[in-house]
């Protein structure tokens, strides 16, 4: 079974709390909450002025930029406030608030539960309909999905990799997704194909979803040009350049984007959004969010409408338990510890919530470092762990830049293995953000 | 409003640490430490005990009155180690006080005067061991026979170790000790003379087997180092300084079985600290043991030369360290 060359780790998946939890719909809130920001790029420029009436899927604000993605009412109702907010961890940003009033929607949108088969329209009709649906990748990084399917000049897509790899422990939506709607998502898939003037997608799933491979490759057969390959279970697969490397064997030169190996790489809980929005006509207004930890009454996955306050969702799955000691927003590899709830919307960022005791929640204390040079051995992007983290304590930033500080990819797995619990990453990031920030300025200064 | 514990990712660990890994080591010795135990009997028991408990003591004192530290690091093994790695090192029955000597330098000036675990530029029981061979080359070079529990602590029958009557053969192409060789197969699975633990090459190997497949190790070290030696004495052999009745298969056997060889591959080479940290900076510094070991095994003034190549190669690990992993997507020119 392949997977990919360099590093990686083996953390416990831990998905048992919230596998085969079948989607659940989670109620309408009150009030919804739409962040200006939902991913990577450009911020949006809001539509709307407050007391504005807006029904669900239209227009709340516009992408302000190439790279930048449309963001669509989830809720029906009254735009009330459009201001000042603080997000989970605390960063301030602008939001839309809106009183929500009933559930109605705009009379294009496809309601019914029938799939829609037939797409005639040319690629960049698509396109243009994944643009005004606001479809970002879901996988955790939030790029804009249209910008991906419109490869520079002289860059051509060979092959279209899904990801349904899912390697971070406990999450399981994109495993559900695949479970529930696997029909929609080679829908999807074919529809990304004709965008993208391709003929060949790989669907990617690690060997622990058996009963997903099983089912999308029966799937996969009776369709034309979509194949699903096994891989072996690795952390961090998901990762984009991995998952590369891992279906087809290519490697992703340092800085450069996927196409430069002919590979655009989609999750599919993002393909799923992009069947919605061509084939029924609705735009990216909710996603499948798993509710998990081993102290939650009810772990599952939630499909959640974007702007519904998290701690609904939280209610849903039976309330924070006693003795929790972090949040976190996604899974325990890459995501983040919220500092509390309140006020704190789904939105496209968040693929789940996650509930650590008090217990799972301390960090190990800090050793020294026995130069074991376990960190090396599994740094995925074959970096050098320990010493990016001692250059950056030295604030020898033009030597973090020759150790290829910038190809870090966050994973975590540097830390996940260090026999000495030390936190390596804590140090590399700030030198990333610094050696960021000076090659930023180079470029600006040439 | 409720707030909850902040922290950056990854909010999971692996449930590796040091003490584990030190813990592995030590297991991983005790088949070979069984042997010297059935060898030396009470000389292999008494070394052992006398060296562990002078390494931990020695540490202890030093880390609570000299560096007063609020946090005591004997926990973690290391010094357990040290102590098991040096006592390996050194004749079964070597006086009581030598050992205590050797422990002293080895945690005093081998490990905790550069700042404790993970600061030591060389492995501190070698550097204990090799204070000792300069500084009592009588004791440190007698070994006794091993004949298990009749063999008594202080006045046993010694002998000297394949390894001198090897160099000698090599050197003056006299055959006439040809016959003083134990048997392969006896060096093979540890019925002859030497150090205490070095003996059996065999448990040294299986030892060497669980360290890898447990992870504690990778195979670069112990590898490279054995291979070098094998292709050295090859080219020996090729070269015809091979007395009549010593083949080329058997001096290759020879010197890869006798002496301090698979412990210095398996156990002093991989020591954590004191290696490089990437693959290719470990294979080069396992060659760069084989080599060294081997030029003084032939052309030295000692028979063996295991810890001289491993302290020399050691510092070369900050130079080895500059050969970077391969990166992700980096084709090798």
């Amino acid at each position: 079974m392949r997977t990919f060359k360099i590093g990686g780790v083996h953390p416990q998946d831990n998905k048992q709390f919230s596998a085969h939890q079948p989607i659940t719909e989670c109620p309408l809130p009150k009030q919804a909450i739409i962040p200006l920001v939902q991913h990577i790029g450009a911020p949006t420029q809001a539509v709307v002025k407050e007391g504005d009436k807006v029904k669900v899927g239209e227009l709340l604000a516009k992408a302000g930029g190439f790279v930048s993605a449309n963001i669509c009412s989830p809720v029906s109702g009254t735009v009330t406030k459009i201001g000042e907010w603080t997000d989970a961890w605390g960063a301030p940003g602008q939001a839309i608030f809106i009183d929500v009033q009933g559930d109605e929607w705009l009379p294009e949108i496809d309601r019914t539960p029938d799939i829609i088969r037939q797409c005639t329209l040319e690629p960049k009709a698509i396109i243009d309909k994944i643009a005004a649906a606001g479809i970002v990748g879901l996988g955790g990084a939030c790029f804009p999905t249209h910008v991906k399917l419109l490869p520079p000049p002289g860059k051509k897509a060979e092959v279209l990799i899904v990801n349904g790899v899912e390697c971070e422990p406990y999450l399981t939506c994109d495993h559900q997704l695949m479970l529930e709607h696997g029909e929609e998502l080679i829908i999807g898939i074919q529809i990304l194909k004709k965008a993208l003037g391709v003929d060949r997608a790989i669907i990617g799933i690690e060997n622990n979803k058996k009963d997903a491979i099983e089912h999308m490759t029966k799937l996969a057969n009776a369709s034309l040009g979509i194949e699903v390959m096994p891989l072996k279970l690795r952390y961090p697969q998901g990762g984009e350049k991995q998952l590369i490397d891992a279906c087809i064997g290519r490697q992703v030169p340092s800085g450069a984007l996927p196409i430069e190996v002919g590979a655009v790489v989609d999750n599919v809980a993002t393909i799923y959004a992009v069947y919605e929005a061509v084939q029924k006509n609705k735009p990216l207004i909710s996603r499948v969010m798993t509710v998990t930890g081993k102290h939650v009454a009810k772990p599952g996955n939630y499909s959640v409408r974007f702007g519904t306050p998290i701690e609904e969702v939280i209610a849903l799955a039976g309330g924070v338990p006693a003795n929790t000691g972090k949040i976190i927003g996604g899974g325990p590899m890459m995501g983040r510890a919220m500092d509390h709830v309140e006020g704190m919307p789904a939105n496209k960022r968040l693929s789940g919530l996650l509930f650590l005791s008090q217990e799972e929640s301390i960090r190990p204390e800090e050793e020294n470092c026995i130069r074991c040079g376990k960190c090396v051995q599994a740094c995925p992007m074959g970096l050098e762990p320990y010493l990016l983290q001692r250059l950056n304590e030295l604030g020898m930033y033009d030597e973090l830049e020759k150790h290829d500080v910038m190809d870090c990819i966050d994973c975590g797995c540097c830390v996940y293995t260090c026999p000495a619990h030390r936190r390596l990453l804590d140090g590399i990031r700030p030198g990333k953000a610094k050696v960021g920030a000076i090659l930023r300025e180079r470029a600006a200064n040439k | 409003m409720k707030s909850f514990i902040v922290a950056p990712a990854p909010h999971v660990h692996g449930n590796d640490s040091v003490r584990r890994n030190m813990l592995l080591v030590i297991l991983a010795l005790m088949p070979a430490y069984c042997v010297s135990v059935y060898e030396f009997g009470w000389g292999a028991l008494i070394t052992a005990a006398i060296s562990v408990c002078a390494c931990v003591l020695t540490e202890w004192l030093i880390s609570r009155y000299l560096l007063k530290e609020q946090k005591q690091t004997i926990g973690d093994l290391s010094a357990v180690l040290t102590g098991l790695l040096l006592a390996f090192n050194l004749p079964s029955n070597i006086e009581w006080w030598i050992v205590l000597i050797g422990a002293i330098v080895a945690i005093g000036v081998g490990k905790m005067s550069f700042g404790g675990l993970g600061q030591n530029p060389f492995n501190p029981a070698l550097v204990g061991r090799v204070f000792l061979l300069i500084s009592f080359p009588v004791q440190m070079t007698t070994w006794p026979i091993g004949k298990g529990f009749e063999t008594s602590y202080l006045d046993a029958e010694t002998g000297a170790t394949p390894l001198y009557y090897l160099k000698h053969i090599v050197k003056s192409g006299d055959s006439s000790v040809l016959d003083q060789l134990p048997a392969l197969k006896d060096a093979f699975f540890g019925f002859m003379g030497g150090s205490l633990g070095e003996i059996s090459a065999l448990a040294l190997i299986i030892g060497g087997i669980i360290l890898i497949c447990c992870r504690v190790i990778t195979w670069h070290i112990p590898v490279s180092i054995i291979a070098t030696v094998a292709l050295f004495a090859a080219c020996t052999g090729w070269a015809g300084a091979l007395p009549e009745g010593m083949t080329t298969c058997n001096y290759i056997g020879y010197e890869l079985l006798s002496g301090g060889l698979m412990l210095g591959a398996f156990f002093m080479a991989t020591d954590y600290v004191t290696s490089p940290m990437t693959a290719w900076g470990k294979i080069i510094f396992g060659i760069g043991i084989g080599f060294i070991m081997m030029v003084i095994r032939t052309w030295g003034a000692y028979p063996e030369g295991m810890s001289f190549a491993i302290l020399i190669m050691n510092a070369c690990v900050p130079l080895l360290n500059k050969f970077r992993p391969q990166r992700f997507g980096e084709k090798r020119k």
